[in-house]
Protein backbone atom coordinates (compact mmCIF):
# COMPACT_ATOMS: atom_id res chain seq x y z
CA UNK A 1 0.00 0.00 0.00
CA UNK A 2 1.24 3.00 -1.30
CA UNK A 3 1.26 6.15 1.47
CA UNK A 4 1.97 9.71 0.51
CA UNK A 5 5.48 9.59 2.65
CA UNK A 6 6.99 6.90 0.69
CA UNK A 7 10.35 7.35 -1.14
CA UNK A 8 9.58 6.21 -4.63
CA UNK A 9 12.14 6.08 -7.39
CA UNK A 10 12.90 3.98 -10.17
CA UNK A 11 15.26 3.33 -13.20
CA UNK A 12 13.39 2.48 -16.67
CA UNK A 13 15.63 1.72 -19.74
CA UNK A 14 15.93 -0.12 -22.55
CA UNK A 15 18.63 -3.15 -22.57
CA UNK A 16 19.92 -5.80 -24.57
CA UNK A 17 19.46 -9.56 -23.18
CA UNK A 18 20.40 -13.01 -24.37
CA UNK A 19 17.64 -14.45 -26.48
CA UNK A 20 16.52 -18.02 -28.36
CA UNK A 21 19.43 -19.57 -30.04
CA UNK A 22 21.54 -16.65 -27.89
CA UNK A 23 20.43 -14.17 -30.31
CA UNK A 24 20.70 -10.83 -28.61
CA UNK A 25 16.66 -8.69 -28.85
CA UNK A 26 15.96 -5.53 -26.78
CA UNK A 27 13.41 -5.39 -23.68
CA UNK A 28 12.33 -2.55 -21.64
CA UNK A 29 13.22 -3.25 -18.28
CA UNK A 30 12.46 -1.03 -15.25
CA UNK A 31 13.18 -1.28 -11.57
CA UNK A 32 12.71 0.23 -8.14
CA UNK A 33 15.65 2.21 -6.80
CA UNK A 34 17.07 0.84 -3.70
CA UNK A 35 19.60 -2.19 -3.16
CA UNK A 36 16.42 -4.42 -2.83
CA UNK A 37 15.98 -7.20 -2.29
CA UNK A 38 13.08 -6.87 -4.51
CA UNK A 39 11.17 -9.43 -6.79
CA UNK A 40 11.22 -10.06 -10.57
CA UNK A 41 8.27 -9.66 -13.23
CA UNK A 42 8.61 -10.97 -16.42
CA UNK A 43 5.98 -9.44 -18.89
CA UNK A 44 5.03 -11.10 -22.10
CA UNK A 45 3.28 -8.64 -24.74
CA UNK A 46 0.40 -9.21 -26.54
CA UNK A 47 -0.32 -9.16 -30.32
CA UNK A 48 -0.32 -5.46 -30.82
CA UNK A 49 3.07 -5.52 -29.65
CA UNK A 50 5.81 -4.11 -27.71
CA UNK A 51 3.82 -1.11 -27.36
CA UNK A 52 3.17 1.59 -25.14
CA UNK A 53 1.00 0.00 -23.34
CA UNK A 54 3.64 -2.88 -22.17
CA UNK A 55 6.36 -0.65 -21.62
CA UNK A 56 3.27 2.00 -19.35
CA UNK A 57 3.04 -1.62 -17.15
CA UNK A 58 6.35 -2.51 -16.64
CA UNK A 59 7.28 0.64 -14.92
CA UNK A 60 4.00 -0.21 -13.45
CA UNK A 61 4.96 -3.25 -12.04
CA UNK A 62 8.41 -1.62 -10.70
CA UNK A 63 6.36 1.32 -9.25
CA UNK A 64 4.52 -1.67 -7.09
CA UNK A 65 8.29 -2.93 -5.97
CA UNK A 66 9.09 -5.35 -8.82
CA UNK A 67 12.22 -5.50 -11.23
CA UNK A 68 10.68 -5.81 -14.28
CA UNK A 69 11.56 -7.11 -18.07
CA UNK A 70 9.21 -6.94 -20.85
CA UNK A 71 11.31 -8.61 -23.99
CA UNK A 72 10.71 -7.69 -27.39
CA UNK A 73 9.59 -10.97 -28.64
CA UNK A 74 9.19 -9.01 -32.41
CA UNK A 75 12.76 -8.26 -32.46
CA UNK A 76 13.93 -10.40 -35.23
CA UNK A 77 11.20 -9.19 -37.60
CA UNK A 78 13.12 -5.58 -38.05
CA UNK A 79 12.10 -2.37 -36.12
CA UNK A 80 9.30 0.23 -36.77
CA UNK A 81 6.40 1.43 -35.30
CA UNK A 82 5.16 -1.38 -32.76
CA UNK A 83 2.18 -1.66 -35.10
CA UNK A 84 3.75 -1.47 -38.34
CA UNK A 85 6.18 -4.72 -36.67
CA UNK A 86 3.08 -6.44 -35.07
CA UNK A 87 1.33 -6.48 -38.23
CA UNK A 88 4.62 -8.05 -40.13
CA UNK A 89 4.09 -11.23 -37.51
CA UNK A 90 0.82 -11.19 -37.44
CA UNK A 91 0.97 -11.85 -41.40
CA UNK A 92 3.43 -14.54 -40.87
CA UNK A 93 1.26 -16.29 -38.72
CA UNK A 94 2.85 -15.16 -35.85
CA UNK A 95 5.79 -16.66 -33.70
CA UNK A 96 7.19 -19.93 -32.91
CA UNK A 97 6.88 -21.14 -29.42
CA UNK A 98 10.20 -22.32 -29.17
CA UNK A 99 11.62 -19.00 -29.86
CA UNK A 100 9.06 -17.00 -27.50
CA UNK A 101 10.61 -19.59 -24.71
CA UNK A 102 13.87 -18.80 -25.29
CA UNK A 103 13.49 -15.23 -25.45
CA UNK A 104 11.76 -15.67 -22.21
CA UNK A 105 14.17 -18.10 -20.59
CA UNK A 106 17.07 -15.25 -21.49
CA UNK A 107 15.06 -12.33 -19.97
CA UNK A 108 14.14 -14.65 -16.74
CA UNK A 109 17.83 -15.58 -16.61
CA UNK A 110 19.06 -11.68 -16.68
CA UNK A 111 16.72 -10.90 -13.45
CA UNK A 112 17.77 -14.15 -11.45
CA UNK A 113 21.43 -12.81 -12.18
CA UNK A 114 20.66 -9.11 -10.56
CA UNK A 115 22.12 -8.85 -7.19
CA UNK A 116 18.85 -7.19 -6.24
CA UNK A 117 16.67 -9.80 -7.12
CA UNK A 118 15.11 -12.09 -3.80
CA UNK A 119 14.99 -15.08 -6.29
CA UNK A 120 11.47 -15.08 -6.87
CA UNK A 121 10.69 -14.25 -10.50
CA UNK A 122 6.78 -13.98 -11.88
CA UNK A 123 5.22 -13.83 -15.48
CA UNK A 124 2.83 -11.74 -16.71
CA UNK A 125 0.95 -11.38 -20.05
CA UNK A 126 -2.27 -10.47 -21.54
CA UNK A 127 -4.35 -11.94 -24.80
CA UNK A 128 -1.42 -13.62 -26.63
CA UNK A 129 0.54 -13.00 -24.31
CA UNK A 130 -1.43 -15.01 -21.65
CA UNK A 131 -1.00 -17.80 -23.84
CA UNK A 132 2.76 -17.22 -23.94
CA UNK A 133 2.78 -16.54 -20.14
CA UNK A 134 1.08 -19.63 -19.40
CA UNK A 135 3.36 -21.95 -21.65
CA UNK A 136 6.48 -20.55 -20.51
CA UNK A 137 5.63 -21.37 -16.64
CA UNK A 138 5.12 -24.86 -17.88
CA UNK A 139 8.06 -25.16 -19.86
CA UNK A 140 10.61 -23.10 -17.96
CA UNK A 141 11.45 -23.67 -14.48
CA UNK A 142 12.48 -20.91 -12.15
CA UNK A 143 9.00 -18.70 -12.39
CA UNK A 144 7.28 -18.48 -8.45
CA UNK A 145 4.13 -17.04 -9.99
CA UNK A 146 2.05 -16.57 -13.17
CA UNK A 147 -0.38 -14.28 -13.85
CA UNK A 148 -2.86 -15.35 -17.21
CA UNK A 149 -4.93 -12.17 -18.43
CA UNK A 150 -7.75 -13.51 -21.24
CA UNK A 151 -5.10 -15.57 -22.97
CA UNK A 152 -6.50 -17.53 -25.79
CA UNK A 153 -5.66 -20.86 -27.31
CA UNK A 154 -4.37 -21.92 -24.44
CA UNK A 155 -6.59 -24.41 -24.55
CA UNK A 156 -6.54 -25.91 -28.20
CA UNK A 157 -8.15 -28.00 -30.90
CA UNK A 158 -6.26 -30.45 -32.89
CA UNK A 159 -7.12 -28.28 -36.15
CA UNK A 160 -5.82 -25.32 -34.15
CA UNK A 161 -2.28 -26.67 -34.22
CA UNK A 162 0.56 -25.38 -36.20
CA UNK A 163 4.13 -26.08 -36.79
CA UNK A 164 4.85 -22.50 -34.69
CA UNK A 165 2.00 -23.79 -32.28
CA UNK A 166 2.40 -27.23 -32.49
CA UNK A 167 0.88 -28.13 -28.52
CA UNK A 168 -1.87 -26.67 -26.78
CA UNK A 169 -0.39 -25.33 -23.71
CA UNK A 170 -3.03 -26.78 -21.58
CA UNK A 171 -0.87 -29.94 -22.46
CA UNK A 172 2.33 -29.20 -20.34
CA UNK A 173 0.02 -28.76 -16.87
CA UNK A 174 1.43 -31.01 -15.37
CA UNK A 175 4.99 -29.49 -15.52
CA UNK A 176 3.57 -26.30 -14.10
CA UNK A 177 5.34 -25.63 -11.16
CA UNK A 178 4.12 -22.22 -9.45
CA UNK A 179 0.27 -20.72 -8.53
CA UNK A 180 -1.60 -19.09 -11.12
CA UNK A 181 -3.68 -16.10 -11.08
CA UNK A 182 -6.39 -16.40 -14.08
CA UNK A 183 -8.07 -13.06 -14.90
CA UNK A 184 -10.67 -13.39 -17.41
CA UNK A 185 -13.69 -11.53 -18.87
CA UNK A 186 -16.86 -13.54 -19.57
CA UNK A 187 -17.85 -12.14 -22.81
CA UNK A 188 -14.56 -12.76 -24.38
CA UNK A 189 -14.53 -14.85 -27.71
CA UNK A 190 -11.02 -15.82 -27.00
CA UNK A 191 -10.90 -17.04 -24.50
CA UNK A 192 -14.90 -18.38 -24.11
CA UNK A 193 -16.16 -19.15 -20.72
CA UNK A 194 -15.83 -22.73 -21.65
CA UNK A 195 -12.44 -22.49 -22.35
CA UNK A 196 -11.82 -21.05 -19.23
CA UNK A 197 -13.90 -24.16 -17.94
CA UNK A 198 -11.77 -26.59 -19.24
CA UNK A 199 -8.61 -25.08 -18.45
CA UNK A 200 -9.69 -24.84 -14.62
CA UNK A 201 -10.63 -28.65 -15.11
CA UNK A 202 -7.40 -29.05 -15.88
CA UNK A 203 -5.63 -27.66 -13.35
CA UNK A 204 -7.66 -29.04 -10.99
CA UNK A 205 -7.14 -32.62 -12.48
CA UNK A 206 -3.51 -32.15 -11.75
CA UNK A 207 -4.01 -30.73 -8.30
CA UNK A 208 -2.69 -27.22 -9.25
CA UNK A 209 -2.71 -24.07 -7.31
CA UNK A 210 -5.02 -21.98 -9.07
CA UNK A 211 -6.83 -18.70 -8.13
CA UNK A 212 -9.67 -17.68 -11.41
CA UNK A 213 -11.47 -14.25 -11.21
CA UNK A 214 -14.10 -14.29 -14.01
CA UNK A 215 -16.00 -11.02 -14.79
CA UNK A 216 -19.08 -10.50 -16.07
CA UNK A 217 -19.47 -7.32 -18.03
CA UNK A 218 -16.33 -7.43 -19.48
CA UNK A 219 -14.71 -9.46 -22.18
CA UNK A 220 -11.22 -9.33 -24.24
CA UNK A 221 -8.77 -6.64 -23.07
CA UNK A 222 -10.19 -5.21 -20.57
CA UNK A 223 -7.62 -3.23 -19.04
CA UNK A 224 -6.31 -1.34 -22.05
CA UNK A 225 -7.55 1.83 -21.19
CA UNK A 226 -7.04 3.76 -24.86
CA UNK A 227 -9.54 0.85 -26.09
CA UNK A 228 -13.05 0.48 -26.44
CA UNK A 229 -12.75 -3.07 -24.60
CA UNK A 230 -11.64 -1.23 -21.34
CA UNK A 231 -13.82 -1.61 -18.27
CA UNK A 232 -12.77 0.49 -15.44
CA UNK A 233 -15.08 -1.70 -12.73
CA UNK A 234 -13.60 -4.78 -13.37
CA UNK A 235 -9.68 -3.13 -14.51
CA UNK A 236 -9.45 -1.63 -11.19
CA UNK A 237 -10.78 -4.62 -8.85
CA UNK A 238 -8.61 -7.11 -11.53
CA UNK A 239 -5.09 -4.98 -10.65
CA UNK A 240 -5.77 -5.39 -7.10
CA UNK A 241 -5.91 -9.07 -7.73
CA UNK A 242 -3.11 -8.95 -9.70
CA UNK A 243 -0.87 -7.37 -6.82
CA UNK A 244 -2.29 -9.10 -4.17
CA UNK A 245 -1.65 -12.21 -5.50
CA UNK A 246 2.45 -11.10 -6.99
CA UNK A 247 3.01 -9.37 -3.32
CA UNK A 248 1.41 -12.94 -1.53
CA UNK A 249 3.67 -15.27 -3.57
CA UNK A 250 6.70 -12.92 -4.55
CA UNK A 251 7.53 -10.78 -1.69
CA UNK A 252 6.45 -13.21 1.37
CA UNK A 253 8.46 -15.48 3.29
CA UNK B 1 -1.21 -14.18 -33.37
CA UNK B 2 -4.63 -13.80 -31.04
CA UNK B 3 -7.14 -15.44 -33.43
CA UNK B 4 -4.25 -16.96 -36.01
CA UNK B 5 -7.20 -16.41 -38.58
CA UNK B 6 -4.29 -14.81 -41.31
CA UNK B 7 -3.86 -15.93 -45.30
CA UNK B 8 -0.75 -14.32 -47.16
CA UNK B 9 -1.37 -13.59 -51.09
CA UNK B 10 1.31 -12.58 -53.51
CA UNK B 11 0.42 -9.52 -55.52
CA UNK B 12 1.53 -7.03 -57.97
CA UNK B 13 0.63 -3.73 -57.74
CA UNK B 14 1.72 -0.56 -55.73
CA UNK B 15 0.92 1.30 -53.00
CA UNK B 16 1.26 4.69 -51.21
CA UNK B 17 1.81 5.05 -47.45
CA UNK B 18 2.13 8.48 -46.25
CA UNK B 19 3.77 11.00 -49.45
CA UNK B 20 5.54 7.75 -50.95
CA UNK B 21 4.53 5.09 -53.56
CA UNK B 22 6.54 1.69 -53.11
CA UNK B 23 6.12 -1.96 -54.79
CA UNK B 24 3.97 -4.18 -53.01
CA UNK B 25 4.15 -8.07 -52.96
CA UNK B 26 2.28 -9.50 -50.14
CA UNK B 27 -1.34 -8.71 -49.24
CA UNK B 28 -2.00 -10.26 -45.55
CA UNK B 29 -5.78 -10.67 -44.71
CA UNK B 30 -6.57 -11.52 -41.19
CA UNK B 31 -9.44 -11.43 -38.69
CA UNK B 32 -7.76 -10.29 -35.51
CA UNK B 33 -7.62 -7.82 -33.26
CA UNK B 34 -6.84 -4.25 -34.79
CA UNK B 35 -4.99 -1.42 -34.01
CA UNK B 36 -7.04 1.76 -34.82
CA UNK B 37 -11.01 0.30 -35.66
CA UNK B 38 -13.07 0.43 -31.99
CA UNK B 39 -13.91 -2.85 -32.59
CA UNK B 40 -12.66 -6.24 -30.77
CA UNK B 41 -12.12 -8.09 -34.11
CA UNK B 42 -11.62 -6.70 -37.71
CA UNK B 43 -11.23 -7.69 -41.19
CA UNK B 44 -7.47 -6.39 -41.43
CA UNK B 45 -5.74 -6.55 -44.96
CA UNK B 46 -1.85 -5.03 -45.25
CA UNK B 47 -0.38 -4.53 -48.41
CA UNK B 48 3.44 -4.56 -47.98
CA UNK B 49 6.83 -5.21 -49.36
CA UNK B 50 8.52 -8.17 -47.37
CA UNK B 51 11.91 -6.91 -48.80
CA UNK B 52 11.14 -3.54 -46.93
CA UNK B 53 11.19 -2.07 -43.62
CA UNK B 54 8.31 -2.92 -41.29
CA UNK B 55 7.00 0.41 -42.18
CA UNK B 56 6.46 -0.25 -46.05
CA UNK B 57 2.84 -1.03 -45.40
CA UNK B 58 -0.77 0.06 -46.14
CA UNK B 59 -3.18 -0.88 -43.82
CA UNK B 60 -7.11 -1.13 -43.70
CA UNK B 61 -9.11 -2.87 -40.83
CA UNK B 62 -12.83 -3.28 -41.78
CA UNK B 63 -15.47 -4.38 -40.19
CA UNK B 64 -17.24 -8.27 -41.81
CA UNK B 65 -20.26 -5.95 -43.33
CA UNK B 66 -17.72 -3.93 -45.17
CA UNK B 67 -15.29 -6.70 -46.16
CA UNK B 68 -18.08 -8.69 -47.71
CA UNK B 69 -19.12 -5.46 -49.55
CA UNK B 70 -15.26 -4.98 -50.51
CA UNK B 71 -15.20 -7.93 -52.32
CA UNK B 72 -18.53 -8.15 -54.13
CA UNK B 73 -17.21 -4.34 -55.24
CA UNK B 74 -13.96 -5.64 -56.48
CA UNK B 75 -15.80 -8.78 -58.57
CA UNK B 76 -18.35 -7.11 -60.12
CA UNK B 77 -15.57 -4.65 -61.16
CA UNK B 78 -13.50 -7.00 -62.51
CA UNK B 79 -16.91 -8.43 -63.84
CA UNK B 80 -17.72 -5.31 -66.32
CA UNK B 81 -13.89 -4.63 -67.38
CA UNK B 82 -14.56 -8.01 -68.85
CA UNK B 83 -17.77 -7.33 -70.25
CA UNK B 84 -16.11 -4.02 -71.41
CA UNK B 85 -13.52 -5.71 -73.17
CA UNK B 86 -10.52 -4.06 -70.92
CA UNK B 87 -9.55 -7.18 -69.53
CA UNK B 88 -9.43 -10.83 -70.68
CA UNK B 89 -11.59 -13.21 -68.64
CA UNK B 90 -9.07 -15.86 -66.85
Amino acid sequence: MYTTDQYEGMLAETVVVPGYHADLINAYYARPLGVGPFPGMVLIHHLPGWDEWYRETTRKFAAHGYVSICPNLYYREGHGTPEDVAARVRGAGGISDDQVIGDVGGALSILLAQPYVNGKVGIFGTCSGGRHAYLCACRIPGFAALVDCWGGRVTMTTEELTPKQPVAPVDYTSDLSCPILGIFGNDDHGPTTEQVNQLEETLKKHSKDYEFHRYDGAGHGFFYYNSPSYRQEQAKDGWNKVFAFLDKNLKGG
Amino acid sequence: MCTMIAKQTKVTGSGKAGAEWFRVDTASVSYDHPFDMPLEYTLNIDFTNQSGTPGSRVAVELDAASANSLIEAIQAVLRQAVQGGYLEEH
